[in-house]
């Protein structure tokens, strides 16, 4: 095989929810084993029924709510993890709800504004 | 095939699962997933709503070769005003419901857009009924 092949820049279509766990400043909090999935966007968004409405499979949900419905919106949508920005807390409830439901939830220091310029740059560039 | 679940007034940890379990037995009789995804916005808003003001509710679920009928009867407040209810935005849930992002007045709306027939049947201080229905073709 072609030695060059090995140097694989990650583009839009296979970005995953381990390189965002792996970026400075953010936590994982649940959902180690789902780490491998396909974020294919962005959903950034603090009421339910908007994410419920709006946002599409395999994306990432950018949010400061902590509660357990977070989860229980993440799994019937199908997205591919939960970002908490601004260093909020996820509620027990909600890692519980998350590990069974397989969900990464990913804490991050970085205001919704920041972490979702961040992540757009990486997608879109 | 019917299917029952009880949805408990104000128990939000259990919001979700009866699209959950819906959305199971539809992806076993291979519904097409775009079909299923809007069935599972409608039916989530529907459990919000009934934890959000009823008292207590029941989601009976019928499907057939061709279609989901899911009726959802509560016991509760009643909607005086429907067609204000279906406004986008108007909402009359309580700050500690909104605090949660829900109570944004999306909710019937988001079960209208996402439903191929619905129907409000309420009495005030008796219970609202919404009868949603899904044709599984095109």
């Amino acid at each position: 095989m072609n030695p060059s092949t090995k140097i694989v820049q990650r583009k839009e279509q296979n970005m995953k929810v381990i390189d965002i766990v792996n970026w400075e400043n953010t936590t994982l909090l649940a959902g180690k084993d789902a780490c491998e999935k396909t974020i294919s966007g962005a959903y950034s968004s603090d009421l339910l029924s908007d994410v419920m409405g709006n946002a599409d499979e395999n994306m990432l949900w950018i949010t400061i709510q902590t509660h357990k419905n977070v989860a229980a919106i993440a799994s019937l949508k199908e997205l591919s993890c939960v970002v908490i920005a601004n260093n909020n807390i996820a509620s027990a409830e909600l890692i519980e709800a998350a590990e069974s439901e397989g969900i990464p939830i990913i804490s991050t220091s970085m205001s919704a504004f920041e972490f979702g310029g961040r992540l757009y740059q990486v997608l879109h560039s | 095939m019917e299917l029952k679940y009880k949805i408990q007034g104000g128990n939000f940890n259990r919001a979700g699962y009866a699209s959950s379990e819906v959305k199971k037995v539809l992806k076993q009789l291979n519904v097409d997933p775009k079909i299923i995804k809007r069935i599972v916005v409608a039916l989530y808003e529907g459990e919000v709503n009934i934890v959000a003001h009823a008292f207590n509710g029941l989601a009976t679920v019928t499907i057939d070769a061709e279609k989901i009928k899911i009726v959802l009867k509560d016991s509760g407040p009643g909607i005086p005003d429907v067609e204000k209810a279906m406004e986008l935005g108007f909402t009359t849930a309580s700050p500690a419901v909104r605090e949660m992002g829900f109570g944004a007045g999306m909710g019937l709306p988001n079960m209208k857009k996402n439903s191929d027939f619905m129907e409000i049947l309420s009495t005030v201080n008796v219970g609202t009924e919404v009868v949603l229905m899904n044709y599984f073709s095109k």
